[in-house]
């Protein structure tokens, strides 16, 4: 057991490090949560700099245009992207941690030169259209249909909960292209342009206000039948790929985000007196040991994703079930530390622990996780 | 980086199960339970030739040689098996009390507050005091942790055995502790990271006990492991257990203060919170005297009492937290 890095991470946190400090005092001023187009050009030109300096993609196999680094080179890499405040990954998350990857290790290779540079370079933003009204944790009783009309599939339905759906160029997108088959087996995974006729994209908005994600109706749809990835009727396997991708390494960031956030409230605390109370003050201790513990536990997994050649195991559930009730006690916390002046919106606090309700729920939620843990780590009998 | 136990490593902790397995298993802590013999000198006097008590003394000094990640890994061992007596205590005074590293001595600490102090009678030596004191017994909510209250020692205990030695006003022991490997005035942080390997040891062992009952008994035609709400009980131990064994190894890594706080206060939660749940899934059996689920609940109480309560590590972290944040 080790907790130090070997010379050449050692290197390559020092060089990242240095590129960070000239890099970021020349990013533009951060567009407000509301201005999707500011934020999506935002996103882009961020990833645009990772990639002209060689940090784009930094996991993704040499391959698919990516650098091969090591699950630790990438640990340290969000580690230091978010201790220097750098934009976090923002519209490109689909695109960078789950539908890049997942083209990558189950694209032909016309697919993955077609879509896997524009996400590498910024110039092309993804979204996932799994969840649909009537299929959210049983995502397999999925019904938009996908009927196949010569080269094209016809695709109608609709999704629900699509993150970034309003400035998406692509969507991954689960349908059903066998409703006779039992409901694993009829699903297939294509790649909808977002802008093809009949994708109509409906804002919701969600309890903090903003307009995180969206509904999204598909009206006949024509989708070519070489935007599949993976076999027809195969891409409930496909999906599993691309879910083991987006519970890796998606929160490794916000765990250093959370620490840091740990000390401001700590400062905050000590200048308004507040932390003279010792059942306020042993709840952020508390919080710091846990969040302590919760950093130790994401190199304890990505050591052991080394190790097992890369591949993100199952204990990104045992992370994420511990990670999302931290968060929310932290942001209870916060709301304590700021006392009534937790009540205000323009408390950023206030707002982080708005949007801290739905780390329960997205991703899977805590139900669904642990019966994850329970069936697939424990070995306990699927109910009847 | 490689946060991973190495091949050394996993085999030192299985051959501390296999031995621990042969000699202390299930009969034999029930036997300890039903004889009140909490301390057998023969099996303490084979844990010291097994290196237990002499694990992290140099070579040079007829020790192991090894750290306190190796150390933890034992210790989460003997938390597994509930094995009684004061093993931290004797641990520490390995080169410092005549007889501790072979396990020919057994040596107690004021780990705990309030003036108790456990293994009082079965002791030859407390760590870092002149001697044994005379006390009166107490009856002990754990039957294999026997307690005593020390009068002439409470306001030293209270503030804990580690505080009182290492500024040496207890320093009893003049027999070159000075020099020995393991500094006095980390005590007490020592032996709340080797206490909290214990109860991580006990957390694991304790979903172990829960996934195999949950898998045994059946209600309703299925195992009661098919419903819900007892995978979602046996689910959050794991997660407990598993947040609180990387926290206990890096604190054996890093050996930072507020780290091992950090690791002593969610290792005591998960084992009293993991025997909790393991005695709900056990239902009315949980509740009986012969199943050993409350064995593990009661040692996990004594033990987060132990050297660094939740209250004591809260501060400490918070300190430290306020520290970092300037
Ligand atoms: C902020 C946010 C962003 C999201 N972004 C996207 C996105 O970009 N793309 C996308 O496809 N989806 C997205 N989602 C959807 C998300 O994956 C689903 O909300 C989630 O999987 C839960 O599905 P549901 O909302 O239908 O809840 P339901 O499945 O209806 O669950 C409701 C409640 O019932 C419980 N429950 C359901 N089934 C079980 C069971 N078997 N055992 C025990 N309890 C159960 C749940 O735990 C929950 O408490 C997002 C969600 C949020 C909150």
């Amino acid at each position: 057991m080790d907790l130090t890095y070997t010379e050449e991470e050692q290197d390559f946190r020092a060089r990242l490090r240095a590129w960070l400090g000239k890099a970021l005092p020349e990013l533009p001023v951060k567009p407000s949560p509301d201005d999707w187009p500011g934020r999506r050009a935002y996103d882009l030109g961020w990833q645009r700099r990772l990639y002209d300096a060689g940090y784009a993609g930094l996991h993704w196999p040499v391959d698919a245009g990516g650098r091969g680094a090591t699950p630790t080179q990438h640990l340290i890499f969000l580690e230091e992207t978010e201790r220097a405040g750098a934009p976090y990954v923002g519209a490109n998350f689909v695109g960078l941690l789950h539908a890049g990857p997942t083209i990558a290790a189950e694209g032909s290779a016309e697919q993955r030169a077609r879509w896997l540079p524009p996400v590498l370079r910024g110039d092309e933003v993804w979204c996932q259209g799994f969840s649909e009204p009537d299929a959210g944790s049983d995502l397999a009783s999925l019904r938009t249909r996908a009927v196949r009309d010569g080269d094209d599939y016809v695709v109608t339905g609709s999704k629900i909960w699509t993150s970034h759906a309003e400035v998406a160029d692509w969507c991954e997108l689960l349908v059903r292209t066998d409703p006779a088959a039992p409901k694993h087996r009829g699903i297939s995974w294509l790649a909808m342009p977002m802008d093809a006729p009949g994708v109509t994209v409906r804002p919701l908005r969600t309890l903090a206000g903003s307009t995180e994600f969206a509904e999204m109706f598909l009206d006949e749809v024509r989708v070519p039948v070489a935007n599949r990835v993976g076999a027809e009727n195969d891409g409930w396997r496909v999906t599993m790929v691309t879910l083991s991708f987006e519970r890796g390494t998606a929160f490794v960031g916000e765990v250093v985000a959370c620490r840091r956030t740990l000390g401001e409230l700590a400062r905050t605390a000590k200048a308004n007196g507040r932390w003279d109370d010792p059942v306020l003050r042993r709840r952020l201790g508390r919080l710091y040991g846990e969040f302590g513990a919760l950093w130790r536990l994401t190199q304890w997994n990505v050591s052991e994703a080394e190790r097992s050649g890369g591949v993100p195991g199952i204990g990104g559930s045992v992370f994420k079930l511990a990670y999302s009730h931290a968060r929310q006690e932290l942001y209870d916390a916060a709301a304590e530390v700021l006392g009534a002046g937790s009540l205000s919106l323009d408390e950023e606090w206030t707002l982080d622990r708005l949007s801290s309700l739905s780390y329960t729920i997205a991703a899977g939620t805590s139900q669904i996780q642990q019966n994850i843990v329970a069936e697939r780590i424990l070995g306990l009998p699927k109910g009847r | 980086m490689h946060f991973q136990p190495t091949e050394e490593q996993r085999d030192l902790r299985a051959g501390v199960r296999e031995l621990l397995a042969r000699r202390y298993g299930r009969e034999a802590l029930r036997a300890s339970v039903d004889t009140g013999v909490t301390v057998d000198r023969a099996l303490w006097r084979e844990l010291g030739e097994a290196g237990f008590f002499a694990l992290r003394l140099p070579e040079a000094e007829g020790g192991v040689g090894l750290g306190l990640p190796e150390a933890v890994l034992v210790f989460e061992e003997a938390g597994r098996a509930l094995l009684p007596g004061p093993l931290v205590a004797t641990h520490l005074a390995a080169g410092v009390v005549p007889g501790a590293a072979a396990g020919t001595a057994v040596v107690t600490a004021f780990d705990l507050g309030d003036g108790l102090v456990a293994y009082l009678g079965e002791a030859d030596a407390v760590l870092g005091a002149p001697g044994v004191p005379a006390g009166s017994p107490v009856r002990s909510a754990d039957p294999l942790t026997p307690l005593h209250r020390v009068t002439s020692y409470a306001d030293r205990s209270a503030d804990g055995s580690a505080d009182g030695s290492a500024d040496g006003s207890a320093d009893g022991s003049a027999d070159g502790s000075a020099d020995s490997s393991i500094g006095r005035s980390s005590y007490r942080s020592q032996g709340a990271l080797l206490t909290a390997a214990l109860q991580l040891g006990s957390a694991l062992r304790t979903v172990e006990l829960a996934v195999r009952y949950a898998g045994e008994r059946e209600q309703f035609g299925q195992p009661i492991g098919a419903f819900q709400a007892v995978k979602h009980l046996c689910a959050q131990m794991l997660v407990r257990a598993e947040v609180a064994r990387t926290a206990v190894y890096a604190a054996a890594v890093t050996q930072d203060p507020a780290e091992v706080a950090g690791a002593k206060l969610l290792a005591d939660a998960a084992a009293v919170r993991n025997a909790r749940d393991c005695l709900q899934v056990h239902g009315g059996m949980g509740f009986t005297w012969e199943a050993d689920v409350h064995l593990h609940l009661k040692r996990a109480w004594v033990r987060a009492e132990q050297w660094r309560t939740a209250a004591e590590a809260e501060e400490l972290l918070a300190e430290e937290l306020l520290g970092s944040a300037v």
